[in-house]
């Protein structure tokens, strides 16, 4: 009974903790860049956060319904590159923008998803890689200049709400992430405990077994799509405000399996671990950039040196070794069962019993 | 007429080295069911192993012998290193698939960082003998020599391979286990051992592909393999899984369709290939998960 | 007379469903043993799972050695020569390709192929996906006859074939077992008559009966382990 209560608590107990951070005025050494309440670690912060959301929406579709996506960048991308274009290239006000980018981030994946849902496992992979890629050309063409091509695109912070905007505003910038993060969070969790919920986890055990039972899962699997499709968008326009501006480098396949990671080393199919490792991943990377230019590293002999200068050199060697190790990633040191796997079961069993009901 | 020529030629030049990266990944998904992310690697290990090889043998004086025998280093060094990514980390998870395509992602994370590491992230530059650099008239266009020496290598290897495959006994169970792995077990033979041959084979072209992208594209950079990656991925989806002449032609089509779009349309050649992908996944939704395993 | 294989509670699980539940019995060493039941009851399964293409749990010894570890080239190596349900022939290689790809260690009996299958010799440069349904088959016994094995698997050797190639093959067949043993999955109580000494019936994947050849006789015991209608044809 205490355990389950605790488990109930902890989360919201981490929140509380989240929320108070930019008032805390001690530092932690090293491990951050200055202290709490600094523009600095809060920025930091505020992109891990980010991260966590867009991690957890990509693991909707790779944990919770089996859809393997090399193109999940795309969306995220297109919520930076649209929200910024608007404001910056168009002037259009930050509703104005945020409408747009809302339409763009349900039409966008709900073509993409229609063409892509054509297919299949390894063949689905490809067909997202190549749309994303597509992106990410476009992009690079700078069409009109609107994108900025190779060198990004700042944006024009008069459109913003002035609470956004300024170095002493991190705070609020810090708020506004986390907002998102729980904002993802809560929606995922419903959205997996919802019947089309089941659905997903059910198609992501044994399709075939859910097209015998009569319903159309591809359907169910463009309703994930677009969903987690657009919660990441929604991240996309957070972190273009976090970082003030776009970059190409959000549009890479790069940065889709970089998502990957994340979800695999924090742990696939739960809620705890897309966070976790969202979160972690991008705390180690920047971390990394910054210890490997230390003194410590630098004066390390150049075989140990090289490597550990490079944070995707790590974070890469770590993911193949939590792939051998760690299969269900931190999320899944002293877990249970494996969360998801009656799904199936019970879905017949909710199938059967609406049929007799009826 | 001329520009066409040379779009063509420069297309098909283009094509090889996609069809080095691919032929490699097609028999690798077709028999063992795994999507190797790492292939990049091969090809960017192969490249730099080659330019460093280079580097060093300030004893040979010919360019032209220098150059060979430091292709030869690279090609060497992308064949171990493929035997030994899929000894040491492909194997040991077999029929764990999703987990076979997680490691590559991996090894192609940490290997590049790595190469990057140790030879910085700007581009370096092989010294080739003067002939690529030069040209030959064809139909009153000058084409630049090393399109020649890419589609040689590429029909090299696609000779090579139809050969090995049709006339050696691991190219019989290749074959075989292209088209039903299980059945090839039942029959006694050991696949595990094809699974290796396979990688270094698939090594070995790429590390080829590297070096030749060096010249084509007068440098090397890390990030190459990973570029070229994608395209080869389009090329073996197009081409069909498990098949090397359904690379060659998938190759050819999607370099030169890249070179007359660019052309013609001022730089949508990538978008082109891209759309053609979808195209031909529209057409042949063939689930490509689900080999007989 | 010694068991060549034996089986012990041999479970599998495949797609969510629990197939074999516990499946034992033995294969005498000389003879045929057929493996008998309704579709869907777990033969094929129980083949399968012998050779480890299946995931399962157990025992299974073969020739007093226990393989259930083993990987499945090296359960093959061991003796046991295979005929699945589906041929399994590989399209793309032509006829002789598929032989050459069993063989083993150069013991090859291409002889007693050519002897027994006339028509693959002629056939031989032919890729086997042109082949009909029962040239297929031809290729697919073929291949398991190529090595002088201690046991044979044959799933339903017969499905799909006119009768009188359903007699040939059953000719064949019985010509095999003088020297190999013969595990015999087979819904053809006519060709089961002919052949099998011993026979296990299989329901619901369990083991429900073992007895002779001569238990088909009984009418109402075929009626109740395979159903009735169930095909007689005399081989």
């Amino acid at each position: 009974m205490t355990r389950r209560v605790l488990r109930r608590l902890l989360p919201v107990a981490v929140l509380v903790v989240l929320a108070i951070l930019p008032k805390l005025g001690f530092g932690l050494g090293a491990l951050l860049p200055g202290t709490l309440s600094s523009p600095g670690t809060l920025q930091l912060l505020a992109v891990c956060l980010i991260f966590a959301g867009v991690a957890l929406s990509y693991d909707l579709l790779f944990g919770f319904t089996g859809l393997l996506s090399f193109g999940h960048a795309l969306y995220f991308a297109a919520g930076v590159y649209v929200s910024d274009v608007a404001i910056t290239k168009w002037q259009w006000s930050f509703w104005q923008a945020c409408l747009v980018t809302a339409a763009v981030g349900i039409v966008l994946p709900l073509v993409v998803g229609f063409i892509s849902l054509r297919t299949s496992g390894i063949a689905f992979a490809m067909v997202t890689l190549a749309f994303a890629q597509a992106g990410a050309i476009l992009v690079q063409k700078n069409p009109h200049s609107w994108t900025g091509g190779d060198e990004g695109l700042g944006y024009d912070y008069q459109q913003v709400p002035a609470a956004f905007v300024g170095v002493f505003n991190t705070r609020n910038l810090y708020w506004l992430a986390l907002g998102y993060a729980v904002a993802v969070v809560l929606v995922v969790a419903w959205a997996v405990r919802s019947s089309p919920g089941h659905v997903w986890q059910a198609i992501r055990e044994n399709e075939r077994r859910v097209e015998v039972l009569g319903l159309p899962t591809r359907r169910y699997k463009l309703l994930a799509f677009v969903l987690a499709s657009l919660l990441a968008t929604a991240g996309g326009v957070v972190y273009m405000l976090t970082v003030n501006g776009a970059d190409p480098s959000l549009t890479t396949p790069d940065f889709t399996l970089m998502l990957l990671v994340m979800v695999v080393l924090g742990g696939s199919g739960t809620l705890a671990g897309p966070v976790l490792g969202g979160a972690l991943y991008w705390y180690a990377d920047q971390r990394l950039i910054a210890v490997g230019g230390s003194h410590t590293i630098q004066s390390l002999p150049g075989v140990l040196r090289t490597p550990l200068s490079q944070p995707l050199f790590i974070l890469g060697t770590l993911f193949v070794l939590a792939v051998f190790f760690l299969p269900r990633g931190l999320a899944g040191i002293g877990a249970g069962e494996r969360p998801g796997l009656g799904g199936l079961r019970r879905l017949e069993a909710s199938l059967r019993g609406a049929r007799q009901g009826a | 007429m001329s520009t066409f020529v040379l779009l063509t030629i420069t297309g098909l030049g283009l094509g090889a080295m996609y069809f080095l990266v691919a032929s490699g990944l097609s028999l690798i998904y077709g028999l063992m069911g795994v999507l190797n992310f790492a292939h990049g690697a091969f090809l960017t290990v192969g490249a730099y192993a080659a330019w460093f090889a280079e580097s060093k043998l300030t004893g040979i004086s010919s360019v032209g012998l220098r150059f060979v025998v430091a292709a030869l280093v690279g090609l060497a060094a992308g064949g171990v290193f493929a035997g030994l990514v899929e000894l040491v980390l492909v194997r040991p998870l077999y029929l764990r698939h999703i987990e076979q395509v997680l490691v590559t992602v991996g090894l192609s994370l940490a290997t590049v960082a790595l190469v990057q590491g140790i030879w910085g992230s700007d581009s370096r530059t092989f010294a080739t003998p003067g002939w690529f650099a030069g040209t030959t008239d064809l139909a009153g266009t000058h084409i630049p020599n090393d399109r020649w020496l890419d589609i040689g290598a590429a029909l090299l290897v696609l000779g090579g391979m139809k050969a090995f495959l049709r006339y050696t006994r691991y190219g019989l169970v290749i074959r075989a286990g292209v088209e039903n792995r299980a059945m090839v077990t039942a029959l006694g033979i050991d696949v595990r051992r094809a699974f290796t041959l396979v990688f270094v084979i698939g090594g070995v072209a790429a590390a080829l592909a590297g070096v030749l992208s060096g010249v084509y594209f007068t440098s090397i950079t890390p990030g190459r393999g990973t570029s070229l990656l994608i395209f080869a991925f389009i090329v073996v989806v197009i081409g069909g899984l498990g098949s090397i002449t359904g690379s060659a032609v998938a190759s050819a089509v999607v370099g030169l369709s890249q070179q007359y779009v660019n052309y013609y349309s001022s730089g949508l050649g990538d978008l082109s290939v891209v759309l053609l992908l979808a195209l031909v996944l529209l057409a042949r939704p063939a689930t490509l998960a689900g080999r007989t395993a | 007379m010694a068991s060549l294989l034996e089986i012990r509670d041999l479970h599998v699980h495949l797609g969510g469903s629990h197939v074999l539940q516990g499946v034992s019995f033995d294969v005498p060493e000389g003879g045929v043993t057929a493996l008998l039941g309704r579709n869907g009851v777990g033969k094929t399964t129980t083949l399968r799972a012998v050779l480890g293409l299946v995931p399962r749990e157990g025992s299974v010894r073969f020739a007093g050695v226990a393989i259930e570890r083993e990987p499945t080239h090296k359960i093959v190596r061991r003796g046991i020569g295979y005929v699945p349900e589906d041929r399994d022939v590989f399209a793309g290689l032509t006829v002789r390709e598929n032989l050459e790809l069993a063989e083993r260690n150069g013991s090859a009996r291409y002889d007693l192929v050519h002897r027994l299958f006339p028509e693959l010799h002629e056939r031989a440069g032919q890729r086997a996906g042109t082949l009909s349904g029962g040239q297929q088959q031809m290729v697919a016994i073929a291949r398991a006859l190529l090595n002088p094995n201690a046991l044979l698997l044959i799933d339903e050797p017969t499905k799909g074939l006119a009768p009188a190639l359903v007699s040939d093959v059953a000719s064949a067949l019985a010509r095999v077992a003088e020297s190999e043993t013969v595990l015999l999955v087979e819904q053809n109580l006519g060709v089961v008559r002919r052949l099998a000494s011993a026979i296990v019936v299989l329901d619901q994947g369990r083991v429900v009966h073992t007895g002779t050849a001569a238990d088909l006789d009984d009418a109402v015991l075929v009626n109740r382990l395979l159903g009735a209608g169930h095909a007689g044809a005399a081989a």
